[in-house]
């Protein structure tokens, strides 16, 4: 393809049409890259206020750093919790499609798992608070009655489920659709020849897995689970429906007082800040704007360095 | 992987009878699983019936049998490897079956919940001096007609356009930034752009400020990349012989991408923009930041609070007035429309795909 536009360019007498097609779509090009670069300075220029105001006009009283703090241990926890559910299901929901189900069922059921990602967050959010959460209640019971030794459920339990763990379950669900998808994806592109030397060497189906798609799939099954680790990092309405915040910083899983998240924290305060308040709450957005890019990143330069590899085979 | 059969040094003392019977152990008769499927389904109604365990616990408990009596018989009868492999597929179909719980849970809840909030008056009456009983989602639903048509407007010319500059003009390093950055911005949270959007508007109306052009360019943020995804994709499907023939013609580029590779690509970039809508459709953080929630209509979008359906819920819930139920009845109600509207937008998606794409000779 570069090289019949390159042929084209140079041959080609370019017209004014030519021309001015060429400049829009360059133009639409640039102005995403402007866009970024205005998330960005924007958010600072709000944000700023917020990092260099004085301690008593932070909400809480302990300065900008004080107050971020727990936001962004609450975002990691309920994050890493999500991916530590989502990514083993994922990998297999992804092979039971990709190598295990019927050939013929195998796309309806991908298109079933995909269906998870086109609910609403807020619905998810509801579904969480008025379904998942009851259920979860007699499991907190439980472990705190017989687990309580263990720091992660040290209790007491909530009465209402409302817990991080609880969220950490609404958001592997959420993430599981994309993680799923691009794990079946790349388990789909495992070299047929491979696979057939696996098994005729007779090989279980499991160890033709093990042997030839999970070695060709690493690299892409990490950037999958990063990719999902920066949705949950950046889900909102879910975790702001769902969790009882009391913005302590605590491993325990199952209580009714949670560390709260970034984006929640902004949902639930935003609509009635004021002042600076406001740029404080958008500082604590730039700080999430930075954690997620960085992560997205990471993954997004992982799948490219890949896609440059398997193109030199 | 180091069986003993392997390991045997080859020749020395080789029975060819017994080594046969050790590496052909006669596998599991088919029935063997779906047999012990059943048994696991006989313990769990035995918990629940005679013991009276929770439903919960019994489908747990009869899982975990059925699991354990496959894997142990099948390394009593077929050997280790088989008895890991057939325990690999019990575990990877329990993780499909897992993952399709919440969808079957979550449609049921909206379905169910919402479907007696359905009637006309919710249909077509606002949350105008309501306090209890009455009131609907008319409101919300203008709102979010509006805001997500105003985001589609801006984003589908910028993100098509962007997808052309990709595929027919790029190649420079520009190309691979945009390439690059339009992956990053898939994961932008979509309450960092809520903000962007605030951050941006501020600065020309003043603090506090609330409008639905806001929340449209907020959407817009998130759509883009989607719409930029899409396009670039399918124009590169469009095989090259088709740009050749009619640079042959002596057609400019301009025209041959708006005359041939368009029309041919059409179907799949239709499909890719419908789903892209139904992704931000549903978003309700920006919003809430940028459009605000009101109980009235507002059809202007550049002055004043905009209500959008998911923000409704999010209030509905939030607030649920006095006496609570039938706020919650509404936010369920409204689910269920918005989750209607977003099942519909991907069906027509799929149909759009299936229908009028160039048919392929198989």
């Amino acid at each position: 393809m570069a090289s019949s536009t390159a042929a084209a360019k140079t041959r080609a007498p370019r017209s004014r049409g030519d021309r001015i097609f060429s400049g829009l779509a360059t133009a639409a090009g640039g102005l995403i890259l402007l866009t970024l670069a205005g998330v960005a300075v924007f958010l600072t220029f709000q944000g700023l206020p917020g990092f260099t105001a004085a301690k008593d006009q932070v909400p809480g009283g302990e300065g900008i750093v004080g107050y971020i703090w727990p936001l962004v241990f609450g975002t990691l926890l309920a994050a890493i919790l999500a991916l530590l559910i989502a990514t083993p299901l994922s990998i297999g929901v992804a092979l039971f499609i990709s190598h295990y189900a019927p050939r013929r069922l195998a796309a309806p059921l991908g298109y079933l798992v995909d269906l998870l990602a086109a609910v609403p967050s807020i619905v998810y959010g509801l579904w969480g608070i008025f379904y998942l959460a009851p259920r979860m209640v007699p499991l907190y019971t439980w472990l705190d009655e017989h687990a309580s030794f263990i720091p992660l459920f040290a209790g007491p339990a909530s009465v209402t489920g409302r817990t991080i763990l609880t969220v950490g379950i609404v958001l592997a669900v959420m993430i599981l659709p994309i993680v799923t998808a691009l794990c079946r994806e790349i388990f789909l592109q495992t070299p047929r020849l491979h696979e057939e030397a696996a098994m005729a060497l007779g090989a279980t189906r499991w160890e033709m897995v093990r042997m030839t798609v999970f070695p060709y799939a690493r690299s892409g099954m990490v950037s999958a689970a990063m990719l999902g680790l920066g949705r949950a990092l950046g889900e909102t309405i879910a975790v702001a429906t769902v969790l009882s915040v009391s913005g302590v910083v605590s491993f325990n899983l199952i209580t009714n007082s949670n560390p709260s998240t970034i984006a929640a924290n902004i949902a639930l305060k935003f609509p009635e800040a004021s002042g600076v308040q406001v740029n404080v709450l958008v500082a604590t957005g730039l700080v999430l704007f930075v954690i997620t890019f960085a992560v997205n990143f990471v993954a997004r330069a992982i799948v490219a360095r890949r896609s440059q590899f398997s193109r030199a085979e | 992987m180091a069986s003993p059969e392997t390991t045997e040094p080859p020749g020395d003392r080789l029975d060819p009878l017994a080594l046969e019977q050790r590496l052909h152990k006669p596998p599991l008769p088919r029935w063997a699983p779906w047999a012990l499927l059943a048994g696991g389904v006989v313990v769990a109604l035995l918990l629940r019936q005679t013991m009276g365990v929770s439903a919960a616990l019994s489908v747990v408990a009869g899982w975990l049998a059925f699991a354990v009596a496959l894997t142990s018989t099948s390394r009593w009868v077929e050997g280790g490897r088989r008895s890991v492999d057939r325990f690999a597929t019990v575990m990877i179909t329990t993780a499909f079956a897992i993952a399709l719980l919440p969808l079957g849970t979550l449609l049921f809840e909206v379905v169910s919940k919402g479907a007696p909030a359905l009637n006309s008056t919710f249909l077509t009456s606002s949350m105008r001096n309501v306090v209890g009983e009455g009131g609907g989602i008319y409101h919300a639903a203008w709102g979010t007609l509006l805001v997500t048509g105003m985001a589609a407007v801006m984003s589908i010319p910028i993100g098509l356009l962007t997808g052309i500059y990709l595929v027919e003009y790029g190649g420079g390093p520009m190309a691979r930034w945009i390439t690059l950055l339009v992956d990053v911005m898939t994961g932008i949270p979509s309450i960092v752009a809520g903000l962007f959007a605030y951050a941006l508007f501020v600065l020309f109306y003043g603090e506090g400020v609330r409008m639905g052009f806001g929340g449209a360019v907020a959407l817009s943020v998130l759509m883009i990349p989607l719409v930029v995804r899409s396009s670039e994709e399918m124009l590169k499907l469009v095989p090259n012989e088709l740009r050749e023939a009619s640079y042959a013609l002596g057609i400019s580029k301009w025209r041959t991408i708006v005359k041939v590779v368009l029309p041919t690509a059409l179907a799949g970039i239709v499909t890719g923009i419908t789903i892209a809508i139904a992704r931000v459709i549903g978003e309700t953080a920006p919003l809430l930041i940028i459009c605000g929630a009101t109980d009235s209509t507002n059809f202007d979008l550049f002055s004043g609070r905009i209500m959008t359906l998911p923000v409704y819920i999010y209030s509905q819930y939030k607030n649920p007035g006095f006496p609570p139920e039938f706020g919650v009845e509404r936010a369920w109600g409204a689910a269920l429309v918005l989750t209607i509207i977003i099942m519909l937008l991907n069906l027509v998606a799929r149909l759009v795909s299936y229908y009028f794409s160039p048919k392929t000779k198989a």
